[in-house]
């Protein structure tokens, strides 16, 4: 084991990670793989093959499970994304409810082409935003919605989208 | 009795705050006054199912969990990802000490002192409204050890899921929660005898949960007034969709129709656009086959709905009306489908791909008849031969639409058989040499 070895994670963010990591049994360190990934992609900005590493080592597992974990859920990029991420749900009860326009308005507004869009997401040139087209958010009673960074935008009009993004482009 | 038994945030604003939701009196009772056995006999008794779909008994469920193997674990099912609902989400935000003290009343039940919420990644916000909340809990003594002075421990977290609707589904949570890729074991054995960390779990919906608190502090006999005998309590309906009022609404089991949660004045008051109709209702999300309008007075409960041909799962109705294309709606269903299987069994992996491009194709009007023969051949293929249910899940929207709407696939068909009277046709084919060509996908107006 290398328990002792100081990865920059550890030495940055340690007494987060032993938060995180007594919410476990303490011989079931790899149930904090999940919530150190979140850690670590803020850090880095994804999920790089060093986050990876770190993940693994801390968790006391190897990097290619974690790897495994990266690669099968939505919210973990093993590239990199904009500095804001803008999911807009366009799933079938929202699309009931006018999120394709929705979309469409989206991808005029950051220059991104809305086939991309659908397909894996895209990234404005200066960096600043990564839109994707996602499936259910849990909030279809209140389209046409998205998530920037995680935070819930409901019952948005463009207009509205517009003034979100140019608020977040200050951030 | 209040209007909401579940809902309460509506009656009772602030709720969220300890200091009006009020002491633990639940909790309190049970850990005080009851045996674990006289609790789970209890939640038994009053015949509360579970609210996350399946609709199993969960005071059933609580008595599988074997004595003799130490520790157990209770896991809430806060993934919510079904499209069409999002109602364990208001509950979270707006009435979290609800499902909380159902949790530890679970937990006590089953003799489990850690508790896991599982809420899906984008539930970031709602995690914060459940920690202050629970750390509310923590000072006033309700969680922590020696809950109100016994010896009774209760530990409770949240765990973040990642996005991933499969981590919805019993045992893939439990792979997820142990920070590995959400896919779904072998069962049997079940979770309550070999869940997480291999230990007896009870996993329960956060709905179920928040169920709880009422039938201890009035008794289950008072909960099974609630409801219908086989169907008791009251549930929350997500309707959404092309209604005037989408939202969250509460109601008894089967004591409403389809009809009155679609236009009651109370509930959804109507069609979005006024003038149109309904064509289809999606009952229980992406999940459950698709009906019609003719089941619009079919009573909302587990058994009337079954009945009807359909699942009432975790009652989020979805409502489509007459100007929706059913082969785009169904296709957006596949493609959820597709996106969200986890890839462990080959006939969905591959079942849900197939199925999604042969849509594509037919709605392109590229497809043949036999290619809308086909789809409904991958569909029948799926079905009985994954381990969860997500693969015969995402065959209902398919072959429930086939049901009813055969014929607008048929004529998206490139040899779709022209529905044109005999005479208009004659004198077409002499009038317009090229109509044929432009006939591809819609009978060409001929006067």
């Amino acid at each position: 084991m290398t328990n002792e070895t100081m990865t920059p994670l550890l030495e940055k963010y340690a007494t987060q990670i032993e938060t995180v990591l007594s919410k476990y049994p303490p011989d079931r360190k790899q149930s904090a793989v999940l919530p150190l990934l979140y850690l670590a992609q803020r850090e880095y900005g994804y999920c790089t093959p060093e986050a990876i590493r770190e993940v693994a080592e801390i968790a006391g597992v190897e990097p290619t499970e974690v790897d495994a974990v990266v690669g099968f859920y939505t919210l973990f990029y093993d590239h990199p994304v904009g500095k804001h991420v803008v999911q807009v749900c366009n799933d079938l009860p929202c699309a009931l409810r006018g999120s394709d326009q929705f979309l469409e308005h989206a991808c005029q507004k950051l220059g991104l082409d809305k086939h991309q869009v659908e397909h894996g997401g895209a990234t404005t040139a200066d960096g600043e935003f990564t839109l994707e087209s996602v499936v259910c958010l849990a909030a279809c009673d209140k389209a046409p919605l998205l998530q920037i960074d995680l935070e819930y935008f409901e019952r948005l009009t463009p207009e509205e989208f517009d003034r979100l993004i140019e608020e977040y482009r200050k951030k | 009795m209040d209007k909401y038994v579940l809902l309460r945030h509506r009656d009772t604003p602030d709720i969220h705050k300890l200091s009006v939701y009020g002491e633990y009196t639940a909790l309190q009772k049970a850990v005080t006054t009851l045996t674990p056995e006289q609790v789970i006999n209890e939640v038994k008794v009053s015949g509360l199912r579970g609210r996350g779909g399946a609709g199993f008994p969960a005071g059933v469920k609580w008595s599988f969990v074997p004595k003799d193997r130490l520790p157990h674990y209770v896991t809430v099912n806060a993934d919510e990802s079904e499209p069409g609902t999002f109602k364990d989400r208001e509950l979270m935000e707006f009435n979290p000490h609800q499902v909380i003290e159902g949790a530890a009343i679970a937990a006590y039940a089953v003799g489990a002192t850690r508790v896991y919420h599982y809420l899906r990644g984008e539930f970031k916000s709602v995690a914060r409204r459940m920690q202050a909340a629970l750390d509310e809990a923590y000072a006033a003594g309700y969680l922590g050890q020696n809950v109100f002075g016994t010896h009774v421990e209760i530990q409770m977290f949240l765990h973040l899921g990642a996005g991933a609707y499969i981590c919805g589904e019993e045992s893939a949570l439990l792979e997820s929660l142990e920070g590995k890729r959400g896919q779904p074991r072998l069962r049997p054995p079940f979770p309550a005898v070999v869940g997480l960390y291999n230990q007896p779990t009870v996993i329960n919906n956060t709905e179920t949960m928040a169920n709880v608190p009422y039938i201890l502090n009035h008794g289950a006999e008072a909960y099974k007034k609630l409801g219908t005998e086989k169907s008791p309590g009251t549930k929350i309906f997500c309707l959404s969709g092309m209604v005037k009022r989408p939202g969250n609404y509460e109601a008894e089991l089967g004591k409403i129709s389809f009809r009155d949660l679609i236009f009651g004045e109370n509930f959804g008051q109507g069609m979005m656009v006024e003038g149109r109709n309904v064509k289809a209702i999606l009952p229980s999300g992406a999940s459950g086959p698709i009906v019609t309008e003719a089941a619009l007075d079919v009573l909302l409960d587990y058994e009337s709905v079954a009945a009807a041909g359909t699942i009432l799962g975790s009652a989020s109705v979805i409502v489509l009306d007459d100007s929706i294309d059913m082969v785009w709606a169904a296709g957006k269903v596949t493609h959820f489908f597709r996106h969200e299987s986890c890839g462990k069994c080959t006939p969905c992996r591959e079942g849900t791909y197939w199925m999604e491009k042969q849509y594509q194709d037919i709605l392109k009007g590229k497809a043949t008849l036999a290619d809308v023969q086909l789809l409904q051949d991958v569909a029948q293929q799926i079905i009985g031969k994954c381990l969860c249910p997500l693969g015969e899940f995402a065959t209902s929207p398919v072959l429930s639409s086939f049901q009813h709407f055969q014929a607008e696939y048929e004529a998206r068909a490139t040899d779709a058989k022209k529905v044109v009277p005999a005479k208009a046709a004659s004198a077409k084919a002499a009038a317009t040499p090229t109509a044929a060509k432009t006939a591809d996908t819609k009978a060409v107006p001929t006067t």
